[in-house]
């Protein structure tokens, strides 16, 4: 039986000589791992705008790097983006590899990767981090599977032990389950990491480090694809940038009732969220689900509006620091996470809070409110629901 | 005529997915499996360019013997055929070495039935919930991958080219690629269909094609299942569910309920932080 097996091996080695076939990638040079030192961060950014993660993740790399006494490293990519090289420093990066060319203006896989490849092979971390961000896992999924090394997903906790090995720790099944991973045998260790979880370290401008130019590895003329235009979608729902949410589901009854939702969204200066009950009907799109196959989100403030608290919802904001939840049942699971219990009926409750809101904002901000909206009392202008809402929303 | 090659994985449905209070382990009896959601996406848009362009679609997953239903799913709503690539040695893989099978996987299928032109794969599965297996594939395939797709705006097959969006946190984008090239599907993408009742029919006789590691010559064994994969999960654990201290709030009419609501979150540092003043 083992006999057989070496020979089935030893045919199969012959012909994967034959033909090396390009779907297995292979550690290219020296498999010295103990060569491989300190923290890297690959910085995202837009139009010269770092993501915020990008920072968090420096201020994480600086313990973990304290930690493994390592320097903290940031690749930055991109076209007229010098300045940014100079911010990782002050955010904790002790050396900073800065490709800035003008075929690197937008994110494609091909160019970037390349660019980190060859800054990894090179100067050799031995963790390699970037944010969760769809731009973020793109890259990070081509850059694993080249050099090839382990890759954990979507890391809401990291640490190091004693052997040097990256504890990167994950959520597991829809959120249930917490798990950490590690990748013992290959360099770098690499992760994604969520943002909005690690602490940015205050900028300090009397930080100092080495800044060194990397140049792009890739001929323009061999990239193919093209970035035709970028959409900014000023007044999407950028559920997962959002403060504040008011979500509705099934209770609604219709999609006339979100114009509810929206009054008290637009009144506390968030956005609408909805369960998968809502969209699946048609009420409102897919882009505002919230949930297991919507978006995770942890806004400082959810108001969850006619919602049951099903567990593929409650896992997409259960991290919500503050929970409000509007029910008229009871017994409805979602009042076992909410911190804010209300037991009603949504359609008074809903006009009820919105007006509370903006008599709030007026009282406070006075004159300038009042102006900008027109001069309508609180009271008035959300009666006639849709008012004043879009002017009040600061 | 294009060749479409969907990848899909067969995963537990969460919805019953509970955790043994006595145990913090997962139970995973009972648990029924599906189609991952993100997948049938992906299956969906490749059907809708069979129906404009006339296309073969072909479906794939690597996965247990009990996936075969998963990819009979798959044929009742109209792909073409079936691949179940399935031995023990598979298992165990993380993104990596599943990487590497499916990728060697649409490999045999293009030796098979003709080169592949667009890979889809879905966003993410409901229980490995990295999104790496898409980018993976398209590594070692050398292909083109545009990921998170969110429309498809044009296919030009003859030019061989195709404009997507692209779904970004703060925007979309509209990017062009040339065939071929690995897509990952959103939600937004489609609707997916429902069987036809001819799709029914030939599914319940229908028996997908099996690979196992014999059917690959070229297959490194030190690439595939647990020993091929880097990554090892050294623990798990349920969270302590923070405890939530529920305050109801009530009152004798509505703007009463609302009021005190205010003025409970008034007291606590939440106006701070979301900068509602004093
Ligand atoms: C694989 C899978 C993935 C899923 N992913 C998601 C996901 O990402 N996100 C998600 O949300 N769901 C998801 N679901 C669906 C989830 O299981 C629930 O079906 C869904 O969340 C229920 O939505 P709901 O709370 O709006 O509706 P319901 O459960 O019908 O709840 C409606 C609630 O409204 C209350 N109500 C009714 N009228 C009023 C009123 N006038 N005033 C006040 N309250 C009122 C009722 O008491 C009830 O509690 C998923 C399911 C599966 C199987
Ligand atoms: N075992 C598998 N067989 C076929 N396709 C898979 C498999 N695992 C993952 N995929 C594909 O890769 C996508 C992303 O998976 P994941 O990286 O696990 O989140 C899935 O939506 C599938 O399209």
């Amino acid at each position: 039986m083992a006999e057989l097996e070496r020979a089935a091996e030893t045919r199969e080695t012959a012909a994967a000589q034959r033909r090396k076939p390009a779907v297995g990638l292979q550690p290219e040079g020296d498999v010295d791992w103990s060569q491989y030192r300190g923290v890297l961060v690959v910085v995202e950014q837009r139009g010269g705008i770092a993501k915020k993660v990008s920072w968090q993740l420096l201020g994480e790399a600086r313990r973990l790097a304290a930690k493994l006494q390592v320097d903290v490293m940031a690749l930055v990519i991109g076209h007229q983006v010098r300045h940014l090289a100079q911010e990782a420093i002050y955010h904790g990066a002790d050396k900073v590899f800065l490709c800035d060319s003008s075929e690197l203006r937008d994110y494609r896989t091909r160019p970037y990767s390349r660019v980190c490849l060859h800054v990894i092979r090179t100067y050799r971390p031995e963790i390699v981090l970037m944010g969760a961000t769809y731009t973020g896992r793109d890259l990070a999924g081509a850059i694993a599977t080249h050099l090839p090394t382990g890759l954990t997903a979507d890391s809401t906790m990291l640490d190091v032990d004693e052997n040097r090995l990256l504890l990167a720790s994950r959520p597991a099944f829809s959120e249930k389950m917490l798990a950490t991973i590690l990748c013992k045998q290959f360099k770098p260790q690499m992760a994604t990491a969520r943002a909005g979880v690690y602490e940015a370290l205050p900028r300090d401008e009397t930080r100092t480090g080495e800044i060194i130019e990397v140049p792009p590895q890739m001929p323009p003329a061999e990239i193919a694809v093209e970035v035709l235009e970028f959409i900014e979608t000023k007044n999407r729902v950028n559920l997962e940038d959002a403060e504040i949410i008011v979500a509705g589901g099934r209770g609604l009854g219709g999609p006339g009732p979100f114009k509810l939702l929206k009054e008290l969204a637009d009144a506390l200066g968030g956005v609408v969220g909805a369960s998968r009950a809502a969209v699946d009907l048609g009420w409102i799109g897919h882009e505002h689900q919230v949930g297991q196959t919507g978006t995770t989100v942890r806004p400082k403030l959810y108001v969850a509006v006619g919602i049951s608290g099903a567990v593929q919802h409650v896992v997409g904001m259960q991290n919500s620091e503050c929970i409000v939840a509007i029910n008229k049942d009871p017994n409805a699971p979602i009042f076992k996470i909410a911190h804010y219990a209300i037991v009603g009926d949504l359609f008074q409750i809903v006009p009820a809070l919105t007006r509370a809101a903006l008599a709030r904002r007026q009282g406070q901000a006075g004159s300038e409110v009042a102006a900008s909206a027109g001069a309508v009392p609180a009271g008035a202008a959300a009666s006639s629901r849709g008012g004043a809402k879009a002017e009040l929303n600061v | 005529m294009l060749h479409i090659a969907v990848c899909i994985k067969q995963v537990p449905d969460s919805r019953e997915m509970r955790i043994d209070p006595k145990t913090n382990t997962l139970i995973r009896q009972g648990v029924p499996a599906i189609v991952n959601y993100f997948d049938l996406h992906g299956l969906e848009e490749a059907l809708r360019i069979k129906d404009r362009f006339g296309a073969r679609v072909t479906v794939l997953t690597m996965g247990p013997p009990s996936a075969e239903q998963a990819l009979k799913q798959c044929i009742s709503m109209g792909a073409d055929e079936a691949v179940l690539v399935t031995d023990r040695a598979f298992a165990g893989a993380d993104t990596l070495a599943t990487s590497y099978v499916v990728a060697m996987t649409i490999e045999k299928i293009a030796e098979t039935w003709g080169p592949v032109d667009i890979v889809f794969c879905g966003k993410q599965t409901l229980d490995g919930d990295t999104g790496q297996v898409g980018p993976g594939v398209a590594c070692r395939l050398d292909m083109e991958q545009l990921t998170y797709v969110e429309k498809v705006e044009m296919l030009d097959p003859e030019r061989r080219e195709i404009i997507v969006h692209r779904h970004l946190e703060d925007g979309v984008e509209r990017v062009k690629a040339p065939l071929p090239v690995l897509i990952t599907a959103l939600a937004e993408l489609n609707r997916p269909r429902r069987a036809s009742l001819p799709g029914v029919l030939r599914a319940v006789r229908y028996e997908p094609v099996v690979w196992t590691t014999n059917d690959f010559p070229n297959l490194d064994r030190s690439k595939i299942g647990l020993r091929g994969s880097p990554t090892i999960v050294a623990k798990s654990w349920v969270p302590e569910p923070k405890p939530v201290h529920t305050v109801t709030v009530e009152g004798a009419t509505p703007d009463e309920v609302a009021e005190n609501l205010f003025n409970r979150l008034y007291e606590t540092d939440l106006p701070v932080k979301l900068g509602w003043g004093a």
